[in-house]
């Protein structure tokens, strides 16, 4: 198609027919400013603050809506554009509590943000405000309505990308809400607690619930012998929060943080992720060799559990019983570990630190508890580690790299890549293809199954047997491969990961958290995974060492007790 | 419905008995109808004379009632009007209306003969 | 049908329905079998006449003769005096205001008299449950000419050089739209009526589908044929359920003639059409919201471009028209563009339903030429203010329009003169009111509306329209500030520029319009915590006369704030402290000595 061509502040500009101004202008290097806006996900003009002249047009218009069109002439800094931009934003925070002092998106609250860039030093409206209540019925998520502008872009991420529609706008005009229908408790309804919508609301209206305190309690107890996992992909955001670049690669200060908390062992939840690789893997072959149920799909993202539990019920028997490498990681820290160490498991205390919001819910589903102990005591989300940093005073970025503790805090660059979408699938087939074919891979890079495609199919030859696997990131693609498996098309293993890009694009993750970043991060991954002396699960020393040890033989009787789990199907509402 | 013809058929059937809404006919036969022209028989004459318009299928007339014109010794009575053209008949009988119908209202011949008080 | 020689027409439009036209019905077809007249006399029920105030009414014809305010009692005697003897029964006909006479012959009132009908042309007239009756009116010989004899770019060409504009809103040309959907990518293409009436007082659509629900078919269906679709919705609310019924009752007679469905007049044109029922929100009426409702979402608009002609129901090319407007597609068609366009003013053709309703004595539907002035219409056909009131304003275009105050009663209405005037035609509401009337009142009546109504997607709409009310409703309580008016000026043009949908663009008229015309009153209520009208209760102050009150002690028992207080039988008086302004002692006063200020 030919492009169009039209003027933006004096500016010709060259676009494709179907780009909205916003687009347009922001090619041309002119920034217009945006709120409810979100590329791809939300375009739906709601917030009224993008708006520019457009000659000839009657209003107003917002230019995230207003496609291109020949010979249109835009501008979007006039005294009128301005003054409807700033009383927009004055309206949408007369609706909002003043209370940034006290909120947990403060400095990282894009209202907050707008306000002072567009100079609004004054509300000069007072009046009713709604008065939700906040719905702390979630084991994931708040949500804070009072603080809700009503961009929608959670609404739009839930019903667009993961295809999940919890939640909705409820009522109408001033009383509108976004809530799951009938205004139902959040924690009641098919919500899988991917927490997407926390990573893209503007405010802190969604957002984790908070377990910091928790754990700063535990560390303070003396009875209490506290343990923390770090998952793969909280080793590349991390740093965001200390204004790293996104993707830098920041295991070993991550480490020597957690240490400086009061951590009396720092350990990696790639140990696990290792182990959840010979035990998945052995369940795959299994699978395959006694006409098991295929294709086997990965049961590592709790966000995509809790979905196949609502949506495909029917599906259950093709996930692996495997639980999550965070749930191996508790069930072995007060098993395997306290009888190690000599720690009575009662005393142990575990701490997650995950990319995932999700991770809160599954550490309290049925089962979880292996050990005789609740397995996992408290989940964090990278923001929640991140603000324990900043309030005990660590300066991050200075801190000298350090190393995790032993024995659960060796890993392989196989468990690394777990927090990519992919990973899993890459990290099985290194595996796999060396237990079957006896050989060593010539190279260990699975590339076709790497990348932030929505859903990547691949064949792999195993000495004559080959593999057909797929992997799928974001509900919705996971959605659209379930159908594909429904329909009968044939695979014999298959990789979810609830959110998009896989954990790098976790609900836990720092916010922002967008495409350009969750490329950054997906490269951090890989890059960690290079730069480790071993990268096949099967090789890590310390797995090898727990079987030998503690459990003997993957898919053995001491496994099926603490790494495996069953599912439940739920209904669709 | 086939073709515009039969809808235009349809509706020329239809407008003889909506036509009375237009307050647009030609013709109006009023029957006095005081207290003595309902004692002498005039509701049936009304009956009559709708059961005539309906056998010729007249559509332009408007079948009226009046009170007492003060005529009581000749009731029933009926006047028709044409334009300015009025013309009244007397002691009318059923027999009679139709005929006046036929007549009248049909071949535009006025019944003379019963136009006048009988002798 | 049979041939009678009378039919007597009972309206069952809403109006005389709440009056208990039903009871007059049946009392009327009781004694009608009685006296054994149900072989002369024909009982039609038809759609709204018109005169709503009236209610119950009837004509009855061959003589035209138009009996109001009926009760079931008054059956007998209009089957004994008038069907049987002719007589008119003189105490139930009308009196028009201001005249000593009672009139008979509906054609010889002002109201009927000064009307020109065509989009209600048959409302009132016939019964809306018969398609034979339609058809013996010459429905569907508009569907029939331009299946038969009509390319659809002539079809599209009359409408266009008829120069009928849209009659729910922005009058937008309605040719024009047909041809941009005709013209519109795609094979799949929908015709959709809006039927989604929600401007308070309006209800000319109302009436068409309740008494003429074919004219609407057929016109949907000619669309059909010119823009080369072959399904339409009709999006009505379900607060109309009369409506729904009657459209549901038409369309299945309508399919029984074969003049909806496959084949229709042998042509191998199919069109057929469903009802949908909308849940009551006045934003539906937005025709992006509606068609977002008929799909089963939200019921929220959606930024324009693209237009429904490009991209509307199901992202197919689609022609939204409201009900008026698609009414006077039939007439068009059998008399031709030049006939329609004869009629009007240069720029708005034909004519429109203006619901009147307020301070007015004659309230009800009134169908008048484009260009018929404000004074005709009010005064004329309206009968004027009743109670001896003096006029002040009449609010047009519901609670997107605005009000004209009494120094242009003369403008002839049509789409451009209500607009320059700070107003819209809209759907065709008037609502009259007088000197009682407070223009900040009534502005806030009307933000209550919107604000309510609102969708809540854009935020200027969302919370603009409730802070505007907010201020409003501290000016009209006492509480007003020094640059209120100012901040509802700028919330006005902020709102109008910025809001995502017509609605919301439009919301701030009203008090735009009334702070145009009647800022003084602002004023006064902000500066001298008064009203001008006496209409805002808290800003009155209630004192005891006492030249006149007898110290009876009625008053000081009422007051529930114990602000009146006196010996018996002496004057008493108010405590301005304690008054909380609730009216209550006034109310219970016989003498008349409580005033207020």
């Amino acid at each position: 198609m030919s492009q169009v061509s039209l003027t933006i502040d004096g500016i010709e500009v060259q676009a494709a027919p179907g780009t909205s101004v916003l687009e347009a202008a922001k090619k041309a290097g002119i920034k217009i400013p945006t709120l409810c806006y979100l590329e791809e996900i939300n375009e739906i003009g709601a917030c009224r603050i993008c708006l520019v002249e457009v000659q000839g047009a009657r209003t107003l218009q917002a230019s995230c809506v207003t496609p291109v069109a020949p010979g249109m002439v835009v501008r979007t800094n006039t005294p009128a554009v301005r003054h409807a931009r700033k009383l927009n934003l004055e309206l949408i925070m007369s609706n909002h509590p003043q209370e940034c002092l006290t909120c947990p998106r403060s400095t990282n609250c894009e209202l907050q943000q707008l306000a002072s860039e567009l100079g609004i030093t004054e509300i000069r409206f007072s009046g009713a405000n709604p008065s939700y209540e906040p719905d702390l019925s979630s084991a994931s998520l708040v949500r804070d309505p009072r603080k809700c502008i009503l961009c929608r872009r959670c609404v739009s991420v839930c019903e667009k990308v993961q295809q999940v529609s919890a939640i909705a706008p409820q009522e109408r005009g001033f009383n509108t809400i976004v809530a799951p229908a009938f205004l139902e408790p959040l924690g009641d309804t098919a919500c899988v607690n991917c927490g997407q919508c926390a990573l893209v609301c503007p405010t802190a209206a969604i957002h984790e619930k908070d377990q910091t305190a928790e754990v700063w309690a535990a560390l303070s107890d003396p009875r209490k012998h506290v343990v923390v996992q770090t998952a793969p992909a909280v080793r590349v955001s991390i740093g965001e929060m200390f204004g790293l670049e996104p993707g830098s690669v920041v295991t070993g200060q991550m480490v020597a943080a957690l240490r400086k908390l009061g951590f009396d062992k720092v350990f990696d939840t790639d140990f696990t992720a290792d182990l959840t690789i010979m035990e998945e893997g052995s369940e795959l072959l299994q699978r395959i060799q006694n006409g098991g149920r295929l294709p086997l799909i990965t049961s590592c993202s709790p966000g995509w559990i809790k979905f196949i539990e609502h949506f495909y019920p029917r599906l259950l028997p093709h996930l692996s019983t495997c639980k999550s490498p965070q749930q191996m990681f508790g069930a072995l820290a007060k098993t395997y570990y306290a009888e190690k160490s000599g720690i009575d498991p009662a005393d142990i205390f575990v701490v997650s630190i995950m990319p995932c919001t999700a991770k809160k819910f599954e550490a309290g589903r049925q089962g979880m508890n292996g050990s005789g102990y609740q397995d996992v005591d408290v989940v964090l989300t990278t923001r929640e580690l991140g603000r324990m940093l900043k309030e005990a005073g660590i300066d991050f970025n200075s801190l000298t790299e350090e190393e995790y503790d032993h024995p659960l805090g060796i890993s392989t660059g196989a468990g690394v890549i777990f927090g990519s979408t992919g990973g899993v699938m890459e990290a099985a087939l290194r595996t796999a293809y060396e237990l079957v074919t006896g050989r060593t891979l010539p190279t260990l890079d699975f590339k076709e199954v790497r990348g932030l495609a929505g859903i990547k199919e691949a064949s792999v030859d195993l000495n004559g047997t080959v593999l057909n696997v797929a992997v799928a990131n974001g509900l919705a693609n996971a959605r659209e491969m379930m159908d594909r498996v429904k329909n009968g098309k044939r695979y014999h293993f298959i990789e979810i990961m609830c959110c998009p890009g896989g954990c790098i694009g976790g609900g836990g993750q720092p916010i922002p958290t967008n495409k350009e970043i969750r490329t950054k991060r997906a490269a951090g991954i890989y890059s960690a995974d290079e730069s480790m002396p071993l990268r096949k699960s099967h090789e890590n020393p310390a797995v090898q060492a727990l079987y030998k040890e503690f459990l003997g033989e993957p898919l053995g009787h001491k496994s099926h007790e603490l790494l495996h789990t069953r599912y439940t199907a739920r209904g669709k509402y | 419905m086939k073709s515009l013809e039969e809808l235009d058929k349809l509706r020329d059937r239809l407008q003889q008995e909506m036509k009375i809404r237009d307050k647009d006919y030609d013709v109006a036969i009023t029957v006095s109808m005081g207290t003595c022209g309902i004692a002498a028989g005039a509701r049936e004459i009304v009956k009559a004379l709708l059961e005539e318009l309906k056998q010729q299928g007249l559509n332009n007339v408007a079948l009226t009632q009046t009170s007492c014109v003060g005529l009581c010794q000749h009731e029933p009575l009926l006047e028709v009007t044409r334009g300015s053209e009025k013309t009244t008949y007397v002691n009318v009988d059923q027999e009679m209306a139709k005929e006046i119908v036929r007549k009248h209202l049909v071949e535009g011949t006025i019944v003379k003969d019963w136009t006048a008080p009988k002798k | 049908m049979e041939m009678y020689r009378s039919h007597v027409l009972v309206c069952a439009g809403a109006g005389c329905i709440s009056s208990d036209c039903k009871s007059v019905q049946s009392a009327l077809r009781e004694h009608i079998e009685k006296t054994g007249l149900e072989n002369e006399v024909k009982v039609v029920e038809t759609g709204c006449m018109g005169p709503c105030d009236l209610g119950p009414v009837i004509m009855i014809f061959p003589d035209g003769v138009f009996y109001r305010k009926l009760k079931p009692e008054d059956a007998v005697e209009i089957v004994n005096e008038h069907l049987i003897k002719g007589k008119v029964v003189t105490r139930l006909l009308h009196r028009p205001v201001g005249s000593e006479e009672r009139v008979a012959d509906f054609g010889q009132l002002e109201f009927f008299k000064r009307q020109t009908r065509i989009a209600l042309r048959n409302t009132g007239i016939i019964n809306p449950e018969s398609v034979e009756e339609y058809i013996a009116r010459d429905g569907y010989r508009a569907l029939g000419k331009v299946l038969s004899q009509m390319t659809p770019q002539q079809v599209i060409d009359t409408v266009k050089e008829s120069g009928l504009r849209g009659r729910g809103g922005a009058g937008f040309p309605t040719g024009m739209k047909w041809e941009f959907t005709a013209r519109a990518n795609g094979d799949t293409k929908y015709v959709v009526c809006n039927a989604d009436e929600g401007d308070p007082g309006a209800f000319m659509d109302r009436s068409i589908l309740e008494g003429d629900p074919h004219s609407v078919l057929e016109a949907m269906a000619i669309c059909g044929y010119a823009i080369r679709a072959s399904r339409g919705y009709i999006y009505v609310r379900a607060e109309y359920p009369l409506a729904v019924d009657r459209l549901e009752t038409a369309i299945n007679k309508a399919r029984e003639y074969g003049l909806l469905g496959e084949n229709i007049f042998g042509t191998g044109f199919n069109f057929d059409i469903e009802t949908r029922v909308g849940a009551g929100a006045f934003v539906c009426g937005e025709e992006t919201a509606l068609l977002a409702s008929i799909e089963g979402q939200r019921g929220e608009p959606r930024p324009k471009p693209p237009f429904p002609a490009q991209e509307g129901l199901w992202g197919k090319p689609t022609v939204i028209n409201n009900v008026e407007t698609w009414a006077n597609i039939p007439p068009i068609i059998l008399n031709g563009a030049g006939w329609f366009a004869s009629i009007g003013t240069e720029k708005s053709k034909g004519t429109k339903v203006f619901a009147l309703a307020g301070k007015v004595n004659n309230t009800g539907l009134v169908e008048v030429p484009m260009g018929t002035t404000l004074r005709e219409i009010i005064f004329d056909i309206g009968g004027g203010i009743p109670g001896g009131k003096k006029f002040k304003a009449v609010q047009t275009g519901g609670p997107s329009g605005g009000c004209i105050p009494e120094e242009y009663l003369d403008t002839p209405v049509d789409y451009d003169s209500l607009t320059k005037l700070g107003t819209i035609m809209g759907s065709g509401g008037m609502i009259i009111v007088d000197e009682d009337t407070c223009m900040v009142d009534l502005a806030k009546f009307f933000l209550e509306f919107v604000q309510e109504e609102s969708c809540g997607k854009c935020a200027p709409c969302r919370i603009g329209t409730k802070r505007m009310l907010e201020i409003l409703q501290r000016i009209t309580s006492g509480d007003g500030r020094q640059g209120d008016i100012e901040l509802l000026e700028e919330l006005s043009r902020g709102i109008k520029s910025s809001a995502l949908c017509g609605l919301g663009q439009t919301a701030p008229n009203p008090v735009l319009s009334t702070l145009r015309y009647f800022r003084h009153e602002y004023e006064a209520h902000i500066n001298d915590k008064k009203c001008p009208a006496g209409a805002c209760q808290a800003l009155l102050t209630y004192y005891i006369n006492p030249e006149t009150c007898r110290g009876c002690g009625l008053c000081s028992k009422e007051c529930p704030a114990g602000a009146i207080t006196g010996e018996k039988k002496k004057p008493h008086v108010i405590d301005p402290a304690k008054c909380i302004k609730c009216g209550s002692c006034k109310q219970k006063c016989k003498f008349g000595s409580i005033i207020t200020v």
